[in-house]
């Protein structure tokens, strides 16, 4: 891995170039192996313009867009075995997809039909944190049963930028370090927290700050599937061994804003989303597979269509979401429903029942 | 019947070998026993292993468990953060918060991702995690060390909260918690710590203590409804109003939420007669509560307006002025005045 406190690790260029010097010794970057991370990037990227293009027309309330992140998460998601426990943030939708959770299961809690559709334990997948940095905690916790149970899966914990300021990142950080909690913390900064720039959250390197509690940490470039897919393995593999704790702060960029509510003309300048745009993860990957004779016209469409298809399956079974019902929220309150509740959802009930 | 200060229920005792031990010791007990029988019961707070935690309810624990008692790092966010997280991998946490004045670190995590977990995950996720908070104040302590913060966390769905006030409860209601699939803020009464009694530690745990009021005393006249450290006061003011010929009812609440609303209605239309006495302030206290509860159910039963004793309405005193704040004998005995004018 490289080294040096200024160093971000980067194994494909703009241009996309391979570096087959710093490549060797990390991965075996095959064919089949770019193919998979470029078709994940990709109908990533169909299903968050989508679930946009959703909430743009009311049949979601809210959407958090991920576009220029789809590198970030699916490098690092399929750098793990499928036993590892991810805790995500909320913006983790490529990865939530990589990890088999459906487009519905991930758009209920945005249609606001639930508040977490998917069944952690099915896809070794926690469901979304919407207070910044808790999920950091759960999943020191976490470790700390793997720990016991001895087993050598690991856990990958997401964050932000914004997110590294918390108290609760940085007790993370502090009590996986003392406990050597087999755990990854994976920072994707996005340069942007709503409309506070990076620099106003930190003044020194966040990778300094992980080193100073005594994490291993890394820089990577996170629009470059290939090198978050290396640190990621590599780090993965070092903890199952039994190292320290590992922290990955991956340099992206969210090319859309915050979320729908947001405007992001108001805070930053073209300039910088030109830059970025320059930048596409996932047209690295795609001059990378053409430049290596990887991938034919016929792979390409046919990830084209299967996008569509994805895109086309989201919005009808978005619109056929079941719609919640109140008295499932008093049944999974307690996990006894208690006899005070169950009065107060009878009385609901009645009351509902009356007008019918 | 007539119960003295810290006893248990005569209706529980009896059943198992009996030894007279502490508040203290027979939480300690529970915590032993608890974590005998399932492995998966681990205790996170600080200063809790060698040093068997600030009142030692810890004590030896570390000896016998290992690693299965954990000397957090001091981060109150932490220890509820983790032990939610060490709940989803299947573990039962006992989270030990110093002081009741420093659980406010960990609001967070306890009011919306512990509390809300459940409900969020539409049922699949369960958290049995146990926060022990030695409460209250009477013990001459410095500020932040006497706090009665309940309100919150009854404020809060998906929270149980419970309050014990004499061995017997604090050994049997603490396994209770332990055993609970659902989260349970379990406060001990710090000045109560001490107190002694019989208790049979090897009783079964009843699966619906942690939702059920006890009646400690009988009485006709007026109940007196309290909980955690008040329970010993109000069996105190009782015994004194015997001997001016009234008949005080002592109801312990030991479940905070959810409230034991049968029992209560069922005592308050009893006496026709309520005051509730506890530590916090009055102003939208957990007395609050009980008041609208017996009047809501209880209108037409009731010959005086609910009294309640607690707290002022300023934050904690210092210590040396903490008699005046805390409610003691005379100002339970001029509420219970006050209810039975004619
Ligand atoms: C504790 C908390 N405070 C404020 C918010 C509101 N909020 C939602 S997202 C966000 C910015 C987060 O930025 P970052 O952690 O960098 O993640 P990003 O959204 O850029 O992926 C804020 C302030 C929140 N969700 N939680």
């Amino acid at each position: 891995m490289s080294s040096g406190t200024d160093d971000v690790l980067q194994l494909v260029d703009l241009s996309g170039n391979l570096n087959e010097q710093r490549a060797a010794g990390l991965l075996d970057v095959t064919g089949q192996l770019v193919r998979g991370l470029y078709r994940d990037m990709v109908l990533g990227r169909r299903f968050d313009q989508e679930a946009y293009s959703l909430q743009r027309q009311g049949e979601l309330g809210l959407w958090l867009m991920s576009l220029g992140q789809e590198a970030a998460q699916v490098g690092s998601i399929r750098a793990l075995r499928a036993d590892d426990r991810v805790f995500p943030s909320y913006r983790e939708h490529v990865a939530a997809l990589c990890r088999g959770v459906s487009p519905t299961e991930l758009l209920s809690q945005w249609r606001g039909t639930s508040h977490g559709a998917w069944d952690p334990e099915r896809y070794h997948f926690h469901i979304y944190s919407l207070v910044l940095a808790t999920q950091t905690l759960h999943a020191v916790g976490y470790a700390m049963g793997v720990r016991y149970d001895r087993s050598d899966s690991v856990v990958f914990a997401c964050f932000g930028d914004g997110a590294s300021s918390q108290g609760d990142a940085n007790e993370a950080l502090n009590w996986a370090a003392v406990t050597s909690a087999p755990i990854v913390f994976f920072c994707q900064n996005n340069g942007w927290a709503i409309s506070t720039p990076a620099s106003k959250q930190y003044a020194r390197p966040l990778r300094a700050r992980a080193q100073g509690f005594g994490l291993d940490a890394v820089s990577v470039d996170g629009n470059d599937v290939l090198a978050v897919y290396a640190a990621t393995r590599s780090m993965a593999e070092r903890i199952r061994a039994g190292g320290a704790p590992g922290f990955i702060e991956a340099h992206t960029y969210r090319m859309s804003g915050h979320s729908t509510s947001d405007d992001p003309k108001r805070y930053r300048d073209n300039d910088e989303l030109a830059r970025w745009q320059a930048n596409d993860p996932v047209e690295r990957v795609r001059l990378l597979l053409k430049a290596r004779d990887w991938a034919d016209e016929d792979y390409f469409a046919t990830v084209a269509a299967d996008a569509e298809e994805l895109a086309e399956r989201t919005r009808q079974e978005c619109r056929a979401l079941p719609e919640p019902s109140l008295s499932d929220t008093f049944r999974t309150t307690l996990h006894e429903e208690t006899v005070a509740l169950r009065r107060e959802r009878e009385g609901y009930e009645t009351f509902k029942e009356s007008f019918l | 019947m007539t119960v003295t200060a810290g006893a248990a229920p005569a209706r529980n005792a009896g059943r198992g070998k009996a030894t007279r031990t502490t508040l203290g010791r027979a939480l300690n007990e529970g915590l032993r026993q608890a974590m005998r029988d399932d492995d998966r019961v681990v205790l996170l707070g600080e200063d809790i292993a060698s040093l068997g935690g600030v009142f030692r309810v810890t004590d030896g624990l570390a000896a016998e468990f290992g690693d299965r008692v954990v000397d957090t790092p001091l981060a109150e966010s932490g220890i509820i953060g983790t032990a939610i997280g060490l709940a989803l991998r299947g573990y039962r946490p006992v989270c030990e918060i110093q002081f009741d004045g420093f659980v406010y670190p960990a609001f967070d995590q306890i009011v919306s991702q512990l509390a809300k977990m459940r409900a969020r995950s539409r049922g699949l996720l369960s958290l049995p995690v146990t926060i022990r908070i030695p409460v209250g104040g009477g013990i001459g302590a410095v500020e932040h060390h006497s706090e009665s913060n309940e309100a919150y966390f009854c404020h809060t769905a998906g929270l149980r909260v419970v309050a014990c006030s004499h061995p017997q409860d604090a050994h049997d209601m603490l396994r209770a918690a332990i055993a609970c699939d659902d989260p349970v803020i379990f406060y001990e009464p710090k000045r109560r710590y001490w107190d002694k009694a019989e208790v049979d530690l090897g009783r079964p745990v009843d699966s619906d203590t942690l939702e059920r009021a006890h009646v400690l005393r009988e009485g006709t006249d007026v109940t007196v409804v309290a909980y955690g450290p008040t329970v010993a006061l109000a069996l105190n003011a009782a015994e004194v109003a015997a001997s001016e010929g009234r008949s005080l009812e002592v109801l312990d609440l030991r479940s905070l939420s959810p409230l034991d609303t049968t029992e209560l209605c069922r005592s308050a239309a009893k006496t026709g007669r309520v005051v509730v006495v506890h530590e916090a302030p009055v102003n939208v206290g957990l007395g609050a509560e009980i008041a609208a509860t017996v009047m809501r159910h209880c209108f037409y039963d009731l010959r005086a307006p609910v009294e309640r004793v607690g707290g002022y309405n300023i934050p904690y005193p210092p210590a040396r002025a903490e008699d005046d704040y805390l409610p003691d004998l005379d100002r339970v005995l001029d509420a219970v005045d006050r209810v039975s004018a004619p």
